[in-house]
């Protein structure tokens, strides 16, 4: 049966498309468009100009070294975020007794915990034990407040891995540890995905812990980058928007490829 | 063969090694990592409060003083009350659109999956390059208002007044933050079961009764998902307001959480900074634990029972 058409609803839905796309075509419009006839014509205008010297202006600065800084952070944080909550994870699921149960009220309870409220001591810890301004400076705690959602995701993943599987493994006279490597994580893959693309935005974005955590150009990240940008040049406004544009491309990518890995990530939830 | 000969000579082995169950030493590293980096600064941020520390050298024990400063000062409380009218303004915006919106693009039509995912978009940003993309449009000489101030009248620099700051930082939020929301909304209503739909159309509901009746309690799972979000955001967030509006004009948008970082990174009280924030943490979690228990999420009953 054809749902009749539903014309409030249409209507809506059209408004909310041009509140959206104002801000999406002044980006790209203004990026292409040369710095006086942006001034002229403000940002929605019809395309009067093109040019991509805006994007040869921000790849001329220093942007592809905070892309690069990025980069590193956000595989780093990933990869050490992985490492460490996939074993814990496995003890929650399959470990016994007190340490597996506490494991998980602890990551509950940390779930609580608004990074933001934390800044002032995590500056005073990050400075004492030397790490003020460094990549490890930022990797450290950007890590540590994913840890509860790894587990959450990893957790839930693992719990639908059935136990006659364990048991078939453990006939086998399998060990702890080569049921982890063979079995555990193998199951576990969607969820390890959905926690990479989960914890890989919120490093990419991350923009509080470098704000507070950093200083110089060498470590900067490419959101601390945008903001200097707007000091740094002016009413460059093409280049500000050509910047947006190229910090925005890991996501586009994404998007484009791997849609369904990036709805999964940003919900945070299982990979099902 | 040896680790199976060892096993049966010592049945206790034996029953770690046949069950392979992991034990607590697995999960010493990363409960230490965590630790470390996330509660033990929580430690320190009431220890830090009870001192007077300038951020550079060690902190002083002066006990209360930095808490007595925080309940002298006036614009502690102008800050919460600021926060938490951003934060109802949020909510009353984007929940009902959120909601509206994705229980739209929940259905199967073509142009209705074409249409969402340009919805998709704000979500492709940072917040740090939202709120820069907004500050160029919002820009009092060259931005939206400055070139539609002969059609709506103005200076052009809506957001250097107080109505106007408060009203772009809710827009950008919404711009941020609704299709977010509508993506959970989307899941939620495709979940519902036909069979619910297709008894009220036998009763003879219409859409409108159909949405409120049926959809709605449907979702309440979802809206407290969403809310608890948005409360947690709305009371701990501030990098949209750092780079909107900075706090101002004066400091009619100078929100809690942007304050504690004023204090502490601008003027170099890290004492009152981190009274401040415990303020916070204290306000976050209760306000979120008082969500979940009133409305019985911590139970999670289910939505499905008697379908």
């Amino acid at each position: 049966m054809k749902p009749r058409p539903n014309w409030i609803a249409g209507g809506l839905s059209v408004l909310w498309l041009g509140f959206i796309t104002i801000p999406i075509y002044a980006i790209v419009a203004g990026s292409v468009a040369t710095g006086q006839a942006y001034m002229k014509g403000g940002p929605v205008a019809a395309p009067a100009s093109f040019t991509l010297d805006s994007f040869v202006r921000v790849l001329a600065g220093p942007f592809l070294r905070y892309f690069l800084n990025t980069t590193i952070i956000t595989v780093s944080t990933v990869v050490l975020a992985l490492v460490l909550a996939l074993p814990l994870s496995y003890v929650v699921v399959r470990g016994k007794g007190w340490a597996s149960r506490g494991v998980f009220r602890l990551f509950l309870f940390g779930l609580a915990i608004p990074s933001q409220a934390v800044i002032i001591p995590m500056f005073w810890v990050i400075s004492a034990i030397g790490l003020y301004d460094t990549w490890w400076g930022v990797v450290l705690p950007t890590a540590a407040f994913s840890m509860p959602i790894s587990v959450l995701i990893l957790t839930s993943g693992m719990r639908e891995i059935t136990n006659d599987l364990y048991e078939a493994m453990a006939l086998d006279g399998a060990s702890a540890f080569k049921t982890f490597i063979r079995l555990v994580i193998p199951l576990s893959k969607p969820s390890i995905a959905t926690l990479c693309v989960f914890n890989g935005l919120h490093a990419w974005n991350g923009f509080l812990f470098p704000l507070v955590l950093t200083q110089s150009d060498d470590v900067k990240v490419v959101t601390l980058g945008l903001y200097s940008f707007i000091f740094q040049y002016g009413a460059d406004f093409p280049a500000l928007f050509a910047a947006v544009i190229l910090s925005a491309i890991p996501l586009v990518l994404l998007y484009l490829f791997a849609r369904r890995a990036l709805v999964a990530g940003l919900m945070g939830v299982g990979g099902k | 063969m040896t680790r199976k000969r060892i096993a049966d000579e010592r049945p206790v082995h034996r029953d770690a090694l046949k069950t392979g169950r992991p034990g607590a030493h697995w999960a010493v590293p990363g409960a230490l990592f965590f630790a470390l980096f996330a509660l033990v600064p929580l430690g320190v941020v009431i220890y830090l409060s009870f001192t007077t520390w300038k951020g550079l050298g060690d902190p002083q024990w002066t006990g209360l003083t930095s808490w007595q400063e925080l309940f002298r000062d006036r614009y502690i409380p102008q800050s919460v009350w600021i926060m938490l009218g951003l934060l109802v303004a949020t909510i009353c915006v984007q929940l009902p659109v959120a909601a509206l919106l994705g229980t739209w693009a929940a259905g199967p039509q073509r142009n209705r999956a074409v249409l969402a995912s340009i919805y998709f978009l704000p979500l492709l940003l940072s917040t740090a390059a939202i709120a820069i993309v907004w500050k160029q449009l919002m820009d009092p000489n060259f931005g939206l208002p400055a070139h539609l101030k002969e059609l709506v009248g103005g200076t052009g620099d809506f957001i250097g007044t107080s109505h106007g700051a408060l009203i772009t930082l809710v827009m950008v939020g919404a711009w941020q933050y609704i299709p977010f929301h509508m993506l959970l909304f989307q899941g939620a209503v495709r979940s519902i079961p036909d069979v619910l739909y297709q008894a009220a159309e036998i009763d003879g509901a219409g859409r409108v009764r159909c949405f409120f009746s049926i959809t709605l309690p449907q979702l309440r799972n979802t809206i407290i998902t969403s809310l608890i979000f948005m409360v947690v955001g709305g009371l701990t967030g501030f990098d949209t307001v750092l780079i909107l509006t900075m706090g101002g004009p004066g400091r009619d948008t100078t929100t809690t959480p942007l304050l504690m970082y004023f204090e502490a990174f601008r003027s170099y009280h890290f004492g009152k900074g981190s009274a401040i924030a415990v303020l916070l943490i204290v306000v976050a979690t209760t306000v979120s634990l008082l969500l979940t228990r009133l409305s019985g999420y911590d139970r999670m009953e289910s939505t499905k029972e008697g379908v």
